[in-house]
């Protein structure tokens, strides 16, 4: 593929799997559901490490930050979380979806 | 998730083998399902059937709760069999549409780096080319060489493998004859309906580039529509 190649879901996997065989800690974000225009499709992923580091998206960007502060928090305590995006108010450009919709992601701990 | 599923999941995903991912929501207890494993006795048989078809991942609701199925179905491939002008055209548009291309010609005058740079270009018979990529349901083959030595055999192959788009380059005239002879080397006739020949969306392409619109975009409908399919 050309450099046009956008990274897939499953490169996200592997980036996750080089990760955790690299020693790190490592939690996975997962879109389980969406609602109206949302930006990327259920089954979308991000892979974060306990630095915050991360690959992927799980939106276009607009909620991939609060959803990378919850994973070092899966991570610190081992335990899968699901999380809720969606605009209620102004405040959404701050943690919401711009474009309206909503989603749900599963956040959990990869070990 | 544990590291050896997700490694599971990883060498499947590398070997192009589907498979789901099964999350339960309340117990974040997590198992695998191969496309090829014997799932029926599952509850969730007929669900991984579609979802496996569909490619699409999602919620569904059951007894024990909301469980998600993370769908991992191979990137979709394109097979052109044929170095020539259309596939020049072909390779840059479907390339840009997501598709990973192959190119497989024997003839060494049409597949030359120059006519097709930076594609994956096979200057070798697709019998010997497709040996180390076989055809999949996840991938499409457009034969357009014109050629009954170069493209029957990928045809007969790409009827086996139920790959998700065939499609031959040919008049209705050139394509009878094609189908006897597909016949006569035991391809099975009640699948030569998924022939798509003459090959493209009737659009009334003219120009080689025009084609190779017309071919990508019966691609993507196949992909995208597969019960549209006639």
């Amino acid at each position: 593929m050309r450099s046009t190649a956008r990274h897939t879901p499953t490169d996200i996997l592997k980036t996750a799997e080089v990760w955790l065989k690299a020693g790190k800690s490592v939690a996975l974000a997962t879109v389980i559901e969406t609602w109206g225009s949302a930006p990327r499709p259920a089954g979308s992923h991000l892979v974060i490490d306990s630095d915050g580091n991360f690959e992927g998206s799980v939106s276009g960007g607009c909620v991939e930050g609060a959803v990378v502060t919850e994973a070092l928090e899966v991570i610190e305590t081992q335990k899968a979380t699901t999380l809720e995006f969606g605009v209620a108010d102004e405040t959404a450009w701050q943690v919401g979806l711009s474009c309206g919709g909503r989603i749900k992601v599963y956040v959990e701990p990869v070990v | 998730m544990e590291l050896s599923l997700l490694a599971r999941l990883n060498d499947l995903t590398e070997r192009r083998r589907a498979a789901i991912v099964v999350t339960n929501l309340s117990d974040n207890t997590q198992h695998l399902i191969e496309r090829t494993a014997d799932f029926s006795s599952h509850p969730l048989a007929q669900e991984f059937e579609q979802r496996f078809l569909s490619g699409k991942s999602g919620t569904v609701e059951t007894e024990k709760g909301p469980v998600f199925l993370t769908v991992s179905v191979p990137p979709p491939r394109l097979v052109i069999i044929g170095a020539v002008h259309i596939s020049q055209a072909l390779v840059p548009m479907a390339e840009i549409a997501g598709l990973s291309v192959t190119v497989i010609d024997p003839r060494t005058a049409f597949a030359t780096e120059d006519r097709f740079a930076g594609s994956v270009l096979k200057a070798d018979w697709p019998e010997e080319a497709l040996k180390d990529t076989p055809l999949d349901a996840f991938t499409a083959v457009a034969a357009v060489t014109h050629d009954p030595k170069i493209d029957d055999y990928p045809l007969l192959a790409a009827l086996e493998a139920n790959c998700f788009y065939v499609g031959a380059l040919g008049s209705r005239k050139t394509h009878a004859k094609r189908l006897e002879r597909l016949q006569k080397a035991g391809a099975d006739p009640t699948r030569f309906s998924r022939l798509d020949a003459p090959i493209g969306l009737d659009i009334g392409a003219a120009s080689p580039e025009e084609i190779a619109v017309a071919v990508l975009g019966s691609v993507i409908k196949a992909m995208r529509k597969p019960e549209a399919d006639a």
